[in-house]
């Protein structure tokens, strides 16, 4: 399936890598991959954006500005002036 | 608290509720630690969601296995999902392994959680703040069985949105659309006739249950772009209809009903394929914006022009049929 990202917010910076290995294992999408001294940034336009490598990250060598890539939630947020807007329902 | 891997048949009853929406967020279980067979202290513990699909998934894929549940409180919410928002966090993790005494109750220090709950979690904060070490399993409960024998399998680790997962998430928006749709269906046809009726539900429907099932091969990225093809495909019959209704003696009107089809329906398919945004695996916050800020002043164009067109029409035809 192709990906409709060809940019986002994604960071990384390498010296800062520990090469702990969790965000090739926690990215859902092989955005990073395991490598020999730190992690690689392999399929960067595949990111959708979870956060889940930054926080999982404990030398904070990843940015990425997180949130849900729901059309909708992104378009309350807009109009009622909140940051964010939830998407999958709920309080 | 126990529980088994025995799946009922009021829990299937329930999984049907909550995919076709029924009290969305009432599909809960009590948050806290259950026992899965026998367990004892050397057991592994899993960790999910309060939410009845997500728990259930777990239990009925650990069968045989004594092992732990520690269920999260994400307030009826999936884990990926609730790992978004943060409550499958780690606040909340830590919260329960204190809560639930988790340290008295086993020796090892080892969670599993799902890989999609990663969102939410920093497993350092996790270790410092409660002894304890995640790891991920895989991203699907049925991996689990596989995983636990020989760890984790590049498919363990990949998120994806196949034919069977696209059609889950349908009933959802088709009950959320049913209602609205209904009412304009019916306003449509004491205005405009029982054509028009048809052409709003054929648009809604083709952006919610056709452009799911088409998403992989429609052309083109955008998905608001993907939906103008699609409800363009949807307009197709009923402006040729139009159009060939009564050229002979009415040449304009027959031209400006085609192109209110052409104009309306594509712009609602084209919308509704946008926020199918919200239930795919991939999409991008970032993504999603451009898309928002590109396409919706089209998507407003398109059906505001063919609205005002359509009240041309009724303008000219009530002079014309007043003589």
């Amino acid at each position: 399936m192709t990906l409709d990202t060809t940019i986002n917010t994604l960071k990384y910076h390498t010296e800062l890598c520990c090469n702990c290995g969790m965000c090739s294992t926690v990215c859902p999408h092989q955005v990073f991959a395991a490598g020999a001294d730190a992690a690689i940034l392999e399929h960067p336009e595949n990111c959708m954006e979870c956060g889940a490598c930054q926080r999982n990250c404990p030398t904070g060598a990843i940015y990425v500005d997180s949130g849900t890539g729901c059309a909708i939630a992104l378009m309350i947020a807009a109009l009622t002036g909140k940051k964010e807007a939830s998407c999958c329902g709920g309080d | 608290m126990e529980t088994t891997s025995d799946i009922t048949f009021s829990n299937r009853f329930d999984h049907l509720l909550a995919r076709w929406g029924y009290k969305r967020s009432r599909h809960r279980i009590e948050p806290g630690l259950y026992s899965l067979g026998h367990p004892n202290a050397d057991t592994p513990v899993f960790v999910t969601a309060n939410y009845t699909l997500s728990f259930d998934a777990l239990r009925a894929s650990l069968k045989g296995t004594n092992a732990y549940i520690l269920v999260l409180d994400t307030k009826g919410i999936n884990v990926w999902c609730a790992a978004g928002k943060g409550t499958f966090g780690t606040e909340e993790l830590v919260h329960r392994i204190t809560v639930e005494n988790l340290a008295e109750v086993v020796n090892h220090r080892r969670l599993i959680l799902p890989q999609l709950g990663a969102s939410g979690v920093s497993p350092h904060e996790v270790r410092k703040r409660s002894g304890f070490r995640v790891e991920y399993g895989p991203i699907r409960a049925r991996d689990l069985p596989a995983y636990m024998l020989n760890g984790a399998q590049p498919h363990m680790r990949k998120v994806s949105f196949g034919l069977r997962e696209r059609l889950a998430v349908i009933p959802v928006d088709l009950v959320h659309a049913i209602p609205p749709l209904l009412l304009v269906a019916v306003i449509l046809f004491f205005l405009l006739g029982i054509t028009a009726s048809a052409a709003a539900v054929a648009a809604t429907l083709a952006g919610i249950v056709l452009f799911p099932v088409a998403l992989p091969f429609l052309p083109m990225r955008a998905f608001s772009a993907k939906g103008f093809l699609l409800g363009g495909l949807a307009a197709l019959p009923f402006a040729l209809a139009a159009f060939f209704s009564n050229f002979e003696s009415h040449i304009l009107p027959s031209i400006g009903w085609a192109l209110a089809f052409l104009l309306t329906m594509p712009a609602v398919t084209a919308f509704l394929a946008l926020s199918f945004t919200g239930s795919t695996t991939f999409t991008s916050k970032t993504g999603v914006k451009r898309e928002i800020f590109r396409f919706v002043p089209i998507m407003a164009y398109s059906f505001g022009g063919g609205i005002l067109l359509v009240l041309l029409l009724i303008a000219t035809s009530l002079l014309g049929g007043a003589r």
